[in-house]
């Protein structure tokens, strides 16, 4: 067990601009910590320091409370489950999972007790004898999952371990991995670009974009309260309607809307408006007091339960997430109604989020 | 639809159609006609080594031989055929030692090429240090160079410095070192194509280099290790004018030396010349039927879901 501790770490090959400029990151003892953002975010340059696979150019690395910058891989105590499985195939199962063990020197009823323990809780007991090659990805990947565990390791790293797997068995492994989390206990790493994975497995999330840390926190938080437009767009599928507003210091407007706003004074004329596309209902449903807006249907994704209904609103698009089915024909208006308390304001300029709170403006005051 | 239908009942005669068609193509007169120039001295090769006699003629032609018969006697057929050759070579003939001598020779060569181009092309292909570009040009650049340019100075260096002509040790280490550039270019290519992921995860369980290349690396790279063991061996195994320079002492001689002096102004044992020439390709021929599966790469196919 043993948290880790990025300060101020930066990573640069020979003289290109930095891949991570410089992070500050803590991960706590025993919790699972997703790396997530855009490809070429930095997020598995990142891990990869962790692992000591790649060198750390300047900042100082912990882990446990040791400083590890100069530490070799082998020494670190940490287990790495890879994209492509990067089992041995020219070993068996059971080889590879006690490979480690070997090189390791531990003793043969030990490695043997080990590898059939975690077999048996990955459901890879009678594989044992069979080779990589003969096994389905979703057996590899659990291969090296148990390859991983039998170390009994200080950390766990990912490196978008679901990726090479079809959706089915993603759903199944994310499983997998979320209860051996839970029954280990181990402080783990895991990076993906996916944001379904990230809030299903994370203790904790930490959004990159462009090697900067754009935000940390809980999956809740980081999606009801994001930072800025990045964090909020990243987050939740479809992601956040993003809308320009002009600022005229009494009162936002658009082509769709107008909406009076308290406290806009010492904002920027170009603002940006936040909506959850599940925050928008049907306007016979709501309030009288609630905001409408009518616009024409450009695409409807039925999902069974729900639907995604894409709107052209003047010259914004829209996408809403309304309960039940109903036939609608394309270009149709449909009016729809939110809850002022639900919009996001953010600086148009800074991409920031502007907070209720920060006595500047105040959203829920509409 | 109906066109759909059409297509699919074409489908079955268009195979066969393409077989004829391909036949009585020019491309097919091409391929045989080369292919019987290539076989055809082998032809000769087989026929005198059976033949029993020495001489080069398998033929009689009375004087007066009609256009016809001087026709035929351009087919390679024998009298009669016999093992006398054979015999004679593996027993009146130091052949059997000489084969000896090149086995020794052939094997030790491959052993020290194999052990140096496997490490020197793992290194060439997982390392970065300075020169490595500069070291593997110049083995290309080595590679334009006929060998025969290299007689001299092999000679001066090995004979004259070394003190190592009229001696195994020297053979083999030419040996080894020619084939080296080739071998570990060879090697290197199929070291880049072994997935990095499982040398970076060997790492972090704990492995050192050194035992990621024995445990893991070698195992996977048997395939190549194989064309390239097999490369070496023939190298050693078929030289002819390095062999014949450094080489004084008869009992010493390599077979393709030892070949050369059935036939020479001494003497025109063309029947052990032939006879011998097919017991020396024997041991290729049958190292490449056992290295077959080897051959045949794809040992790391699975190893990484591309």
């Amino acid at each position: 067990m043993a948290n880790i501790e990025f300060r101020g770490v930066s990573k640069r090959y020979d003289d290109g601009p930095a891949t991570v400029p410089g992070l500050d990151l803590e991960i706590r003892d025993g919790e699972l910590m997703v790396l997530v953002g855009p490809s070429g975010c930095g997020k598995s340059t990142t891990l990869r320091m962790i692992a000591g696979l790649e060198s750390i150019s300047s900042g100082d690395l912990y882990i446990g409370g040791h400083r590890v910058n100069d530490l070799p891989p082998k020494d670190r105590d940490i287990a790495m489950v890879f994209q492509n499985y990067a089992l041995y195939p020219h070993m068996s199962v059971f080889e590879n999972m006690a490979f480690g063990l070997r090189v390791r020197n531990f003793p043969k009823l030990g490695i043997e007790r080990r590898v059939q323990e975690a077999a048996e809780t990955l459901g890879l007991s009678d594989l044992l004898h069979r080779k990589p090659g003969q096994l389905s990805g979703g057996q590899n990947q659990r291969v090296a999952l148990g390859r991983a565990m039998v170390r009994d390791p200080q950390v766990f790293l990912f490196d978008e371990p679901l990726s090479n797997l079809d959706a089915e068995l993603r759903v199944q492994m994310r499983g997998v991995i979320h209860r051996l989390h839970h029954q280990l206990g181990t402080t783990s790493v895991y990076v993906t670009h996916d944001q379904v994975e990230a809030m299903t497995l994370g203790t904790r999330i930490a959004i990159l974009n462009g090697g900067e840390l754009m935000q940390v926190g809980t999956p809740l938080e980081l999606y009801n309260d994001p930072d800025n437009t990045f964090v909020a767009g990243f987050m939740g599928s479809p992601p956040m309607n993003l809308l320009q507003v002009v600022n005229d210091g009494r009162q936002l407007s658009c082509d769709l809307l107008t909406l009076p706003h308290a406290q806009l004074q010492g904002l920027n004329r170009e603002l940006l408006l936040g909506l959850r596309p599940e925050k928008l209902v049907y306007a016979s449903s709501a309030p009288a007091n609630w905001p409408r807006l009518t616009g024409n249907i450009e695409l409807v994704e039925s999902l069974g339960a729900e639907m995604l209904v894409h709107l052209r609103v003047g010259s914004a698009q829209l996408v809403a997430r309304l309960a039940g089915l109903r036939a609608f024909s394309l270009g149709d208006a449909l009016e729809l109604a939110f809850d002022p308390a639900a919009l996001y304001l953010f600086d148009g300029a800074s991409q920031q989020r502007i907070r209720a709170g920060n006595a500047k403006a105040g959203v829920s005051q509409c | 639809m109906n066109t759909m239908i059409e297509r699919l009942r074409e489908g079955r005669a268009a195979p066969v159609k393409r077989a004829l068609r391909d036949i009585f193509s020019w491309r097919f007169a091409l391929l045989i006609f080369s292919a019987l120039i290539v076989v055809y001295p082998l032809l000769w090769v087989v026929s005198l080594a059976f033949s029993g006699q020495q001489s080069l003629t398998l033929v009689q032609l009375p004087q007066d031989a009609s256009l016809g018969q001087q026709l035929l006697a351009l087919i390679p057929l024998p009298e009669q055929w016999t093992l006398d050759n054979f015999r004679a070579v593996l027993t009146e003939q130091p052949f059997l030692r000489w084969i000896g001598n090149s086995l020794v020779v052939a094997l030790a060569t491959t052993l020290v090429g194999l052990t140096l181009s496997c490490s020197a092309a793992y290194a060439f292909s997982r390392f970065r240090f300075t020169g490595r570009q500069r070291g593997l040009t110049l083995f290309l650049i080595s590679q334009m160079f006929p060998a025969v340019l290299m007689l001299i100075p092999l000679y001066v260096i090995v004979v004259q410095w070394l003190g190592l002509g009229n001696s195994w040790l020297g053979l083999i280490l030419v040996y080894a070192i020619t084939a080296l550039p080739f071998c570990v270019w060879m090697l290197k290519g199929y070291f880049d194509t072994l997935p990095y992921e499982i040398e970076e995860s060997a790492l972090l369980e704990g492995a050192s280099r050194w035992t990621i290349f024995i445990r893991i690396i070698l195992p996977l790279a048997r395939p190549a290790i194989a064309v390239t063991g097999l490369f070496a061996f023939m190298t050693a195994w078929n030289e002819f004018i390095l062999a014949s320079i450094f080489m004084d002492d008869e009992s010493l001689y390599t077979v393709p030396v030892g070949l050369r002096f059935f036939v020479s102004d001494y003497a025109s044992e063309w029947g052990y010349f032939a006879a011998g020439s097919i017991l020396v390709s024997l041991p290729v021929i049958l190292l490449f039927l056992s290295l077959q599966r080897y051959l045949v790469a794809g040992l790391s196919a699975g190893a990484v879901k591309g």
